[in-house]
């Protein structure tokens, strides 16, 4: 195969996958009004997504406010702007961080547990058997895992975002010797609400679409147990990847937004 | 006025990656007939019978099922007339977080409004009828090939079905569950279901059950006619398929 053929492979498959993501979410925003509604499973998606991944997105929420708390604190002090920390720590979790690492951590753990799931039922026919049976596959499957992801990933993140300030303000605290008082201060002074509401129309959105990929991903499983592990591999690479990418539109779309 | 076919197929095509599965192929099925069909591995059996039931859609052709029209037709609209059929996968397909009792129950709890009583009635009157009355709790890894089969088929006859599709039910099962499956079949010809459509290249099975046979090689059905005919068919396919010398398209 020359390296022509290879580059039009690579371009046929990724079109493919686009297309077929692009389709799948037609036919989940068809089905998503249509009865039944399937609460139950609502709920108990909120639960495996949410509750079973906090201790995940909370740890690293807090050791990644801790981080930047200390890298800011260390050379904002070099030219005297250490009280500002507070500010810079919330504004780069809340816009930033906190909905864009949430997202990767926990989008990562669910889509590709998604995939996984899915990818079994496909190559062992269940889903063909769902089919047959005259079961909405899109609504029993899909639609429960999108609608308990947009619900969460809003809720994970700003729990994120709260632990994540709390983390620096640990460092600000105990290593700079910097009041909480002022740090909590400046916080509210500098950061406005659409500062967090930007994040958290972000995470909607990953929520989404990470969920969408695990979806598609599963769905589009071939060749039996290896193929299994193919898609799930794939779909840790590229929600990171969808997580980073439309964060860059995201960040512009919010800015035109707000600004 | 003339009934419609339960199932008709009108010069469908299919192909994967360019290689051309089927190749106008027409059929009609009518209602208290049991069609099989019959072709080496890889002939595109099992192809034709998911595109009947609308799980595969065709390239080109026209597909009716129970008078209406459903290769234009998007998901969403086949599954009410899915629900008046059952489809038994070669490999059984059940759901295997959930018990037997909850494979043979899932169609019921989805589309029917019976009460808790009433479809544990009927899951064990089903579960009685293809000789596994008592495995209610019982997990599909559990269970040997004949026997998924059977839970199998008690699942897909759970919603009463007009019409049953059956994918191979005796592939790779020992000649005891064979027969067992072979024997099932035929009881539920006389009365539970008396239409369906039977893919299999087991000759046996094919002349217990089936009023109609066809063949199917390279894409397109070789003969259609009763056992009897076509075990008395000069079509050289056919001969060469009861010979075991018919061999799929590479």
């Amino acid at each position: 195969m020359t390296a022509v053929d290879l580059v039009r492979l690579h371009t046929r498959e990724t079109l493919s996958w686009y297309g077929g993501l692009g389709l799948l979410t037609a036919q989940v925003a068809r089905n998503i009004a249509l009865p039944p509604s399937y609460l139950w499973l609502v709920a108990r998606e909120i639960d495996t997504i949410g509750i079973r991944s906090l201790v995940v997105a909370l740890t690293a929420a807090l050791f990644t406010g801790m981080v930047l708390a200390l890298q800011s604190a260390v050379n904002m002090a070099r030219f005297g702007a250490e009280n500002y920390v507070g500010p810079v720590v919330a504004l780069s979790i809340l816009r930033e961080l906190g909905p864009v690492l949430t997202a990767i951590l926990v989008g990562g753990k669910v889509a590709s547990g998604i995939t996984a799931e899915l990818g079994s039922m496909k190559v062992t026919e269940q889903i063909d058997a769902l089919r047959s049976l005259g079961v909405n596959y899109v609504k029993k499957l899909i639609v429960p895992r999108l609608l308990a992801a947009i619900v969460v990933f809003p809720l994970v993140t700003t729990l994120a975002d709260g632990v994540g300030l709390f983390g620096g303000m640990l460092i600000v605290v105990f290593e700079r010797n910097v009041d909480a008082y002022l740090y909590w201060n400046t916080i509210a002074y500098w950061v406005v609400i659409k500062d967090f509401l930007t994040g958290i129309g972000k995470s909607v959105v990953f929520g989404a679409l990470v969920t969408l990929i695990g979806c598609y991903n599963g769905l589009a499983t071939e060749g039996g147990t290896e193929g299994l592990g193919r898609s799930t591999t794939a779909t840790v690479v590229q929600v990171a990847m969808g997580v980073i990418i439309s964060d860059f539109f995201l960040t512009k779309f919010f800015l035109f937004l707000f600004w | 006025m003339e009934t419609p076919p339960i199932v008709e197929l009108r010069e469908v095509r299919k192909s994967f990656d360019r290689h051309e599965v089927l190749r106008g192929v027409s059929l009609a099925l009518a209602r208290g007939t049991t069609l099989a069909i019959m072709g080496g591995s890889g002939a595109g059996k099992t192809v034709l019978l998911r595109i009947a039931d609308g799980l595969i859609q065709a390239d080109a052709g026209e597909v009716w099922l129970f008078g209406t029209r459903i290769d234009r037709l998007r998901e969403e609209a086949i599954l009410p007339l899915r629900r008046r059929a059952g489809f038994v996968f070669q490999g059984a397909a059940l759901f295997d977080s959930l018990s037997v009792f909850e494979n043979v129950a899932y169609p019921l709890r989805e589309h029917s409004a019976l009460g808790e009583g009433e479809i544990t009635d009927r899951v064990h009157r089903l579960l009685s009828l293809v000789g596994l009355p008592g495995t209610d709790e019982v997990m599909p890894a559990e269970l040997s090939g004949g026997m998924k089969k059977r839970v199998g088929i008690a699942r897909a006859l759970a919603m009463e079905p007009e019409v049953l599709f059956f994918d191979e039910p005796t592939a790779g099962l020992d000649p005891t569950n064979a027969r067992v499956v072979a024997e099932l079949i035929r009881e539920l010809r006389l009365g539970v279901c008396s239409t369906a459509i039977v893919v299999t290249h087991d000759i046996e099975l094919a002349d217990m059950v089936a009023d109609q046979m066809a063949i199917l090689h390279q894409g397109r059905f070789a003969d259609v006619g009763s056992p009897a005919e076509l075990h008395r068919s000069t079509n050289p396919d056919v001969r060469r398929f009861f010979a075991g010398e018919l061999r799929a398209d590479p």
